[in-house]
């Protein structure tokens, strides 16, 4: 077995047993990232002369008895809109294309209290503004279990990394589902933890009051190691919650006898694609076989979480981007006569066709004569969303949906038609609408050999739940034993 | 309710962006589309209810008003497209 087929809580036992350092492994990985990536297009850039150098570090540290943590020298990929300081983070965008970070994502920081290894950074939809990273302003990232199809997005060379094995875990930040949706097509796992409990500073905001950083692994043992250590209260992000830190892996227990899990009818009707459709029903009879209560359900309010969501998405973003004028960082025209020009020409040249239209709709429902109607509407539906959750919550421990309507599209399928893309996020919207915890876990593959995922959704900071839901499910099921093809891409 | 070419130059030029021919008539029949589909919000009854102003429980989060130096200057005026002697330069603003 190569080093680079390893989970992360299986690397972390090599290490400590002394049967593997970390140069070794990281070795492993660039080596791998140059056999693979330029088939896959997961990465950016990548960072290989600092993590040989970092991971010798860790080495003699270890050696000499100066390591405290037992994840010192495993290696991890971050997605690029998160900063490290000295190292490009792009967005992938024209805008940010020369950006160098200087300084640290809270998150980098507390990997770096841990001597974690930074293998590179991983491409995405431009600005994270997507569901299939086709909007990167660079290239496309390709799916390792059939090239000619996307990854998901926007974390699509996130989860494209896992996948493909370039990577052992990263990280990618999920506003509507951009880490659980391309988890569910990459076929890894994908966890949205609630809000306020991972610092987005240092991360570049999109839509402040949806954004989450978070984990996608191979399995769910890492889910919870990764969480473990990026969680916590943070005085650089105001909506970081101070509460008791948990350690998740105590969470990893194989019992759901007794769990109560809710199946929301509307997401498994119309838009659901059949095998995705019976492929949650499996898992639902499994979850029953297993000891859960399994109960049909109702969300009728969440059919309307897509529409308040790109409404407030894109007013949070139009705001946000405001900040991308030519003048202090980022792309500046070469056109320019005064300093309007170099506003208008700067954005104009330096943001791509994605993030100009919901630059256009957020500006547009934030304007005078409409923010009442849109805006100020949207923003009472997603109270009246967020209540039946609360109400669910009363009933069951869990939800249980589709990740993805759909599994894996093919490249092009859907990047000339807005809405038919926006709607690729039914399933996963509703739970940043209700600023709750989600995960992805792999469960089945389609007709064509594609994964399909499942999706576990809590109440805020009962991530517990889902860890032990997701264990539980992952010791008694197979789906590992699965690998991509990286077939197709002849294209 | 149908948008208009010109209102979105107008919206345009507020997110001051310069839109072409092309990108106008594009974002026209786009903004159409997604905002007929954003209209369904309007089926909820939302009598009474407030709006979500902040997705969790915190509110009023205060901290004191302090100077922090940052340490790291050059880094910050490296990503500078144009600067001079420590400053960023723009052009003349004032006629």
């Amino acid at each position: 077995m190569e080093l680079y087929e390893y989970t992360v809580h299986e690397l972390v036992e090599k290490l400590e047993k002394g049967e593997v350092t970390s140069e070794e492994i990281t070795r492993s990985y660039f080596d791998r990232i140059k056999e693979i990536d330029p088939k896959v297009k997961a990465y950016v850039s990548t960072l290989e002369e600092s993590a040989i150098e970092k991971a010798k570090k860790v080495d003699e540290d270890r050696k000499s008895g100066k390591v405290v943590s037992k994840f010192a020298g495993i290696p991890i990929g971050i997605k690029d809109n998160m900063c490290i300081t000295g190292t490009k983070t792009t967005c992938s965008s024209k805008m940010l294309e020369n950006f160098v970070a200087p300084y640290n994502a809270t998150v980098i920081e507390k990997l770096n209290e841990q001597d974690l290894v930074y293998l590179g950074k991983l491409n995405m939809d431009e600005f994270a503004m997507g569901g299939s990273t086709e909007h990167s302003a660079f290239f496309n990232t390709y799916n390792p279990w059939d090239l000619d199809r996307v990854p998901g997005g926007s974390s699509g060379g996130s989860a494209a990394a896992v996948a493909a094995e370039i990577a052992p875990w990263t990280l990618g930040s999920d506003t509507g589902g951009s880490i659980r949706q391309p988890a569910s097509l990459c076929g890894v796992v994908g966890l949205k933890p609630t809000y306020g409990l991972v610092s987005r500073f240092g991360l570049v905001a999109f839509a402040s009051s949806l954004d989450q950083i978070g984990p996608l692994t191979k399995d769910v043992t890492d889910s919870a190691m990764l969480l473990n250590l990026i969680a916590g209260y943070d005085e650089k992000d105001s909506t970081s919650m101070n509460i008791d830190k948990k350690d998740y892996t105590l969470s990893l227990v194989n019992d759901v006898k007794g769990m109560r899990i809710g199946l929301p009818k509307e997401y498994l009707g119309e838009g659901i694609n059949e095998e995705v459709k019976q492929a949650i029903l499996d898992v639902a009879k499994k979850y029953e076989e297993m000891g859960a209560i399994v109960e049909d359900c109702s969300l009728d309010v969440g059919k309307y979480a897509t529409a308040v969501y790109y409404v407030i998405a894109c007013a949070e973003a139009s705001s946000n981007l405001g900040r991308f004028d030519g003048i202090r960082y980022g792309y500046r025209s070469e056109k320019f006569e005064n300093l309007k020009d170099i506003y208008k020409n700067s954005r104009s040249e330096g943001f791509g066709p994605e993030v100009k239209r919901r630059i256009i709709l957020g500006t547009y429902v934030l304007s005078s004569g409409y923010y009442d109607a849109y805006y100020k509407k949207a923003q009472k539906v997603r109270t009246v969303i967020r209540e039946a959750y609360n109400e669910l919550f009363g009933k069951y421990d869990l939800l249980l949906t589709p990740t993805s309507p759909t599994t894996a599209f093919k490249i092009g399928e859907k990047s000339n038609n807005p809405l038919e893309m926006y709607l690729a996020d039914i399933c996963t919207v509703p739970v940043n609408i209700g600023g709750l915890p989600g995960m992805n876990i792999p469960c089945s593959l389609d007709s064509k050999g594609m994964p399909i995922g499942f999706q576990l959704i809590a109440k805020p900071f009962n991530e517990d739940a889902i860890f032990r839901a997701a264990y539980t499910f992952e010791q008694n099921t197979n789906f590992r034993e699965n690998k991509p093809s990286f077939k197709g891409g002849n294209n | 309710m149908a948008i208009s070419k010109e209102e979105i130059i107008h919206i345009a030029k507020l997110a001051s962006l310069n839109l072409s021919e092309e990108e106008i008539e594009k974002y026209t029949g786009d903004m159409q589309e997604i905002l007929e589909f954003a209209n369904m919000i309007n089926n909820v009854n939302t009598e009474g209810m407030n709006e979500t102003v902040a997705a969790n429980e915190k509110s009023n989060v205060f901290r004191k008003d302090e100077v922090v130096n940052f340490e790291n200057r050059e880094l910050l005026l490296q990503n500078a497209p144009s600067q001079d002697e420590g400053m960023f330069r723009i052009p003349k603003v004032i006629n």
